[in-house]
């Protein structure tokens, strides 16, 4: 056998284990996650793990439902001030900004996306919450600490600006000349063809981003935990502490860790962040898939 | 002015004050930084490692340890991430899979690129625990590996999916076999793209704290072997942010991972700048 | 005597410092069908753009000189009334660009923008334009699938409904067969010498044959001058210039 083959051989095979790595990294991280989680679920229900919203680890209750709540409010919060937001900036730098302040622009959202969370959360913790705590909570007549779920559904929108835009704006600019020159010719105004045309033609896109940053916020943990004040009780206000799925296994697990029915509890809510996030990415990998066939551009 | 225009202006308006929001919160995280962390990085800062100082008085030293324990650990998970994620890009590309199979590939890493990163944490932990180490150096390179991995791989595949099929076919018609079509041919038009994939993977390892919070420890002394545990500039800020006396080293070490992030970001723009006069349209 | 729709003086072009359209100086005849010659890269898609200002949405453009539509310079007006310049002229491009959206929409969508018609009057002209076009009896229980299932061919004849549709003065044709078959290609001919009773057909086409089967009128552009303009019998049977003799020779394409 002469070198070339060997070499194709041996480099085809490192090229196929590597593959199967990952794809078996994949798997063994699901198994690993469920496998660990049934400790929990034999003496407990999932209905009652996920519907109570007592968490007492000592008293063997695991009751997630105040977590989820907090969850909820934190991310929907996040992108409903994310997601205009973002698409506003996105559809003004492709279609109205002059050129050279897109082209100036562009580098300062890529460097707002590479910025870690622990840096958003230091600042969060030191800024955006007494913030909060002395104007924003004061206006609406709650007092606050300032460490609850609206700051950090405030600092997780912040993070999500760049996922979004980035992804808007490529796919805004993918979008062919010619075809609005065609709306245009018909004598539609600019903004007219990015309602009626552009977005039509993005939605697809737009939405794939939308998920993308949805599955940002949804998982984010250590810029929350650094602001979400760790309590676990159903929250009246959102100017209340509390705590998101994701900022529980970090705040817990140290504590947690060495007994295995705990351990496995946290376990669950890993689960249930994969599984969550994996469903998301389907759905937006199907609406992708049926949008090209649909409209193929 | 009719109401087609005056709906389009407001909507301007609306347009530039996100826009403004947007930036805004840029400029103020990092002048947030930038003016905090510079008052702390005095030489000593960034030159000792945190010296052992009586309870309730100012701790002294610098935040040496986990500079280097940062570097130490991204520098090489970025190389393993890197070597593994150029084999599967490669693989998934030159059409050695059936096309079903490869993006149920991609899909997966896609979901492996969006879960939260303290699940990786959570896996080598559990994998560590099992084997009987502790929380160490070798344990959270490893934990980055695996979570850089899927960012790399994902950015050159794309990237190469860029390389026009004419190339290809140009390729095998010469007699190449897919192997070194993969290697010489696409590699090289796809170069600036696979850059900037490693260097989102670095940006992403080094200011990452959720995978090694619990894998690589912590320690206030420079790893001497790969099994020492390490402080890292990420886990040294969420370890120091609440307490007041501790302040000062946390800005000092946002302050530099900022840095790192912008420097990455500068070379990337740079490299994929100067890469790109090579490459065939 | 005729009347010219649109007129332009010393119109010049520049793309990125690129001189394109030299010291153009036309007359495009009212209700016939002027065909725009000369070989590729010589500023014909330039030239047309500029009728309904629609080059401007680039960057770096730089146009100066006059565009006479009706007597008006175009190039005056200010901004905010473009889109009423633009819908006077409709546009047919090279590949059929239909809107993303059904085929019904993509009729309605400038009567929508425009006019105030309801719903059964939209209806009716969407069916009046596609019958126009001779697309009504293919598709007409398929007005609610999207565009984008339709045949090429299909697609620009629908394009052309929708340019109709807001009933403009001028259409313009970008070469509008060149992606098209050849059966396609002939049906989208005969269209427009039927619609140069109501319009003025402006069309840019590369194959001079197709310029002799169907122009009223000709313009030739070389290398961004206008090298000769008139009437076709006299273009193809008496050029005067040494540039028109030798393109219709077939020495330059």
């Amino acid at each position: 056998m002469n070198t070339r083959k060997l070499r194709d051989i041996i480099g085809t095979n490192l090229m196929r284990i590597a593959t199967l790595f990952i794809s078996l990294l994949f798997f063994l991280i699901l198994v690993l996650l469920i496998y660990r989680s049934t400790l929990v679920l034999e003496t407990h229900s999932i209905t009652d793990v996920l519907f109570s919203s007592i968490w007492n680890p000592d008293n063997g209750q695991f009751g997630l439902s105040a977590v989820i709540i907090d969850t909820i409010l934190v991310t929907g919060i996040a992108l409903l001030v994310a997601i205009p937001i973002s698409l506003l900036s996105a559809i003004y730098i492709v279609e109205y900004a002059p050129l050279r302040l897109r082209r100036t622009i562009r580098p300062f959202i890529d460097v707002l996306a590479g910025v870690p969370s622990v840096v958003y959360g230091l600042c969060a913790f030191l800024f955006l919450a007494p913030f909060v705590k002395d104007f924003v909570a004061p206006w609406f007549g709650v007092q606050s600490t300032g460490l609850c779920i609206f700051s950090a559904a405030i600092i997780l929108s912040i993070m999500v600006f760049p996922i979004i835009i980035s992804l808007c704006i490529e796919s805004f600019d993918a979008i062919p000349i010619s075809l609005k020159e065609a709306s245009l010719s018909i004598g539609a105004t600019k903004w007219e063809t990015i309602k009626k045309v552009i977005f039509r033609a993005a939605a697809p896109s737009v939405i794939a981003a939308i998920l993308l940053g949805f599955g940002r916020a949804f998982g984010e943990t250590i810029a929350v935990n650094m602001v979400i004040g760790g309590t676990i009780r159903i929250p009246s206000t959102i100017f209340n502490p509390g705590e998101t799925l994701a900022s529980l296994i970090a705040s817990k697990y140290g504590e947690l860790m060495s007994i295995p029915l705990h351990e496995s509890a946290l376990m669950l809510v890993a689960l249930i962040l994969f599984i969550v996030v994996l469903l998301f990415y389907f759905l937006g990998f199907l609406l992708l898939r049926r949008a090209k066939k649909r409209w193929n551009y | 002015m009719n109401k087609r225009t005056i709906e389009e202006n407001i909507f301007k308006i609306l347009m530039i004050i996100s826009l403004c929001i947007v930036l805004g919160s840029l400029v103020l995280i990092f002048g947030l930084v930038i003016v905090n962390g510079a008052s702390s990085l005095t030489l000593e800062m960034i030159t000792q490692t945190p010296a052992l100082t009586p309870v309730g008085s100012t701790p002294g030293g610098g935040i040496l340890n986990a500079i280097v324990g940062s570097l130490l650990l991204a520098l090489p998970a970025t190389g393993f991430a890197s070597l593994i994620g150029i084999s599967i890009a490669l693989f998934l590309q030159t059409d050695f899979l059936r096309p079903a199979v490869s993006n149920a590939i991609r899909f997966m890493l896609d979901v492996l690129w969006g879960i939260p990163s303290i699940i990786y944490g959570i896996f080598c932990l559990m994998i560590m625990i099992y084997i009987g180490m502790s929380s160490s150096l070798i344990v959270g390179m490893i934990a980055l590996t695996m979570l850089e991995i899927p960012i790399i791989t994902r950015c050159m595949d794309e990237s190469i999916k860029m390389v026009p099929i004419g190339l290809r076919e140009g390729s095998y018609s010469l007699g190449s076999t897919k192997f070194e079509t993969a290697v010489r041919v696409v590699r090289r038009q796809a170069f600036p793209g696979i850059l900037a994939g490693i260097l989102l993977g670095l940006g992403r390892g080094i200011g990452d704290a959720a995978s090694i919070l619990f894998t690589a420890g912590f320690s206030d002394h420079i790893p001497t072997s790969i099994f020492d545990s390490t402080a890292a500039l990420p886990t040294m800020i969420y370890n120091l942010y609440s307490t007041p006396l501790g302040q000062s080293k946390a800005f000092a070490a946002a302050f530099i991972l900022l840095a790192i992030v912008l420097v990455i970001s500068v070379l990337s723009r740079l490299l994929t700048r100067r890469f790109k006069k090579h490459i065939i349209k | 005597m005729e009347s010219y729709q649109i007129e332009t003086k010393n119109l010049n072009v520049y793309y990125h410092k690129n001189h394109v359209l030299k010291n153009i100086d036309i007359k495009i005849p009212a209700k016939q069908l002027t065909a725009v010659i000369g070989p590729s890269g010589c500023g014909k898609t330039t030239l047309l753009k500029s009728f309904n200002r629609l080059l401007e949405i680039q960057e770096e453009i730089k146009i100066e000189g006059q565009i006479l539509v009706d007597g008006e310079n175009i190039l005056d007006r200010k901004e905010s009334e473009i889109p009423d310049i633009r819908k006077k002229m409709g546009l047919l491009s090279q590949k059929p660009y239909p809107l993303p959206m059904s085929i019904r929409d993509n009729v309605a969508y400038g009567l929508r923008i425009h006019s105030n018609k309801n719903k059964d009057e939209i209806e009716k002209t969407v069916e009046n334009c596609l019958q126009e076009v001779g697309l009504w009896n293919e598709i007409k229980d398929r007005l609610n699938d999207p565009a984008s299932r339709l045949s090429v061919g299909q697609q620009q004849r629908l394009c052309l409904a929708r340019a109709i549709a807001v009933q403009p003065e001028v259409i313009l044709c970008d070469e509008p067969t060149s992606a098209l078959d050849p059966i396609a290609a002939q049906q989208i001919e005969k269209l427009l010498l039927k619609l140069k009773k109501d319009f003025t057909v402006i069309l840019v086409t590369h194959t001079l044959r197709q310029a002799k089967r169907v122009a009223d009128y000709v313009i030739f552009l070389y290398f961004g001058r206008v090298a000769e303009q008139g009437p076709a019998v006299e273009f193809f049977n008496n050029p005067k210039s040494p540039e028109t003799k030798a393109y219709l020779a077939g020495e330059i394409s």
